[in-house]
């Protein structure tokens, strides 16, 4: 057993950046280990869950679909519904939109293109687990890689998300279409949360930007008091 | 039959009816869905439908942004 508090990485079929998370949680203070998509349930200990990007299952019916009823999901769920935090990457944020832990759903970009690029992310609400080391107005920059990234919802529940706080992150420009230039929500009682920038490829300003090591590190910040809560039930 | 709801973005189907119009079709709306082939067992037709109508609000169809028809037939 490690001080570290343990965090799952979840694998599907065509999951690609699986193992730069694992990375990127281990150099910010986590105890990172791969789940398989099969699994039913997490390994024991775990504090945070991370759902990673790629195309799981090829992107097959809708991207995310697939993935939202995987047996591994179910644990998921019951881990999100125990207050556990829980973090979508990408094709995680497209899978629990699918899986309606996140509200909205993620829609091919506006222009048909896909889209690689470093994007600069405003904090719009500092108020969430994972963006405690960030304060409200906060820019970041943290490279998008996405076909599918316009994040869209109806108009009454994207004025009742705005009003509640749970769009966390906006693009400073218009990157693919996504609604109010939304990057990432959280759901209402903000243990979870979707993006589509990808921070773990942002974690040694060597390589551009480590502003993407100030969500994962918040993350296992969020774990480690998780954690602390289990071990006192 | 799953489609994108009337005025969701397909920019899909805008690709689509450029593309037709490039080649001399004059065309004022497209929208692209999908076609989803299902071969079950049921004791009658309804059931069949409600079966399907299950599959598509849990699965096959995202009611935020696709609205769907199943038509049902013997096979």
């Amino acid at each position: 057993m490690t001080d570290k508090p343990r965090v799952a990485v979840v694998t599907f079929p065509g999951s690609n950046d699986d193992h730069d998370a694992v990375w990127a949680l281990g150099a910010v203070g986590a105890d990172a280990v791969a789940v398989w998509h099969q699994d039913a349930q997490l390994p024991a200990g775990t504090a945070g869950v991370v759902l990673p990007g790629g195309f799981s299952y090829g992107d097959y019916l809708r991207t995310g679909a697939i993935a939202s009823v995987a047996p591994v999901l179910d644990a998921v769920r019951a881990f999100a519904a125990a207050g556990g935090p829980v973090l979508g990457i990408c094709n995680g944020f497209q899978t629990l939109c699918e899986a309606r832990l996140l509200p909205g759903v993620l829609r091919p970009n506006r222009q048909l293109e896909f889209v690689c690029e470093d994007v600069v992310v405003r904090v719009e609400d500092a108020d969430a687990p994972f963006l405690s080391r960030c304060s409200p107005g906060q820019e970041l920059v943290i490279p998008v890689k996405h076909g599918e990234g316009a994040w869209y919802a109806d108009q009454g529940t994207f004025v009742q998300l705005a009003a509640r706080g749970q769009i966390v992150l906006r693009y400073a420009d218009d990157v693919n279409g996504s609604l109010g230039n939304v990057a990432g929500v959280v759901n209402e009682a903000r243990n979870v949360m979707g993006l589509m920038p990808h921070p773990e490829h942002a974690v040694d300003p060597l390589l551009g930007s480590g502003d993407g090591g100030l969500l994962l590190a918040a993350l296992v910040d969020t774990a480690a008091a998780f954690r602390a809560t289990l071990a006192v039930a | 039959m799953v489609r994108p709801k009337d005025g969701i973005l397909d920019p899909q189907g805008d690709a689509v009816r450029h593309s037709l119009r490039k080649l001399g079709f004059e065309v004022s709306g497209t929208r692209v869905g999908r076609l989803i082939d299902l071969e079950l067992t049921a004791d009658d037709p309804a059931e069949a439908e409600a079966q399907v109508e299950r599959m598509c609000s849990e699965l096959l169809a995202n009611p935020l942004i696709e609205s769907y028809e199943i038509v049902v037939e013997d096979a």
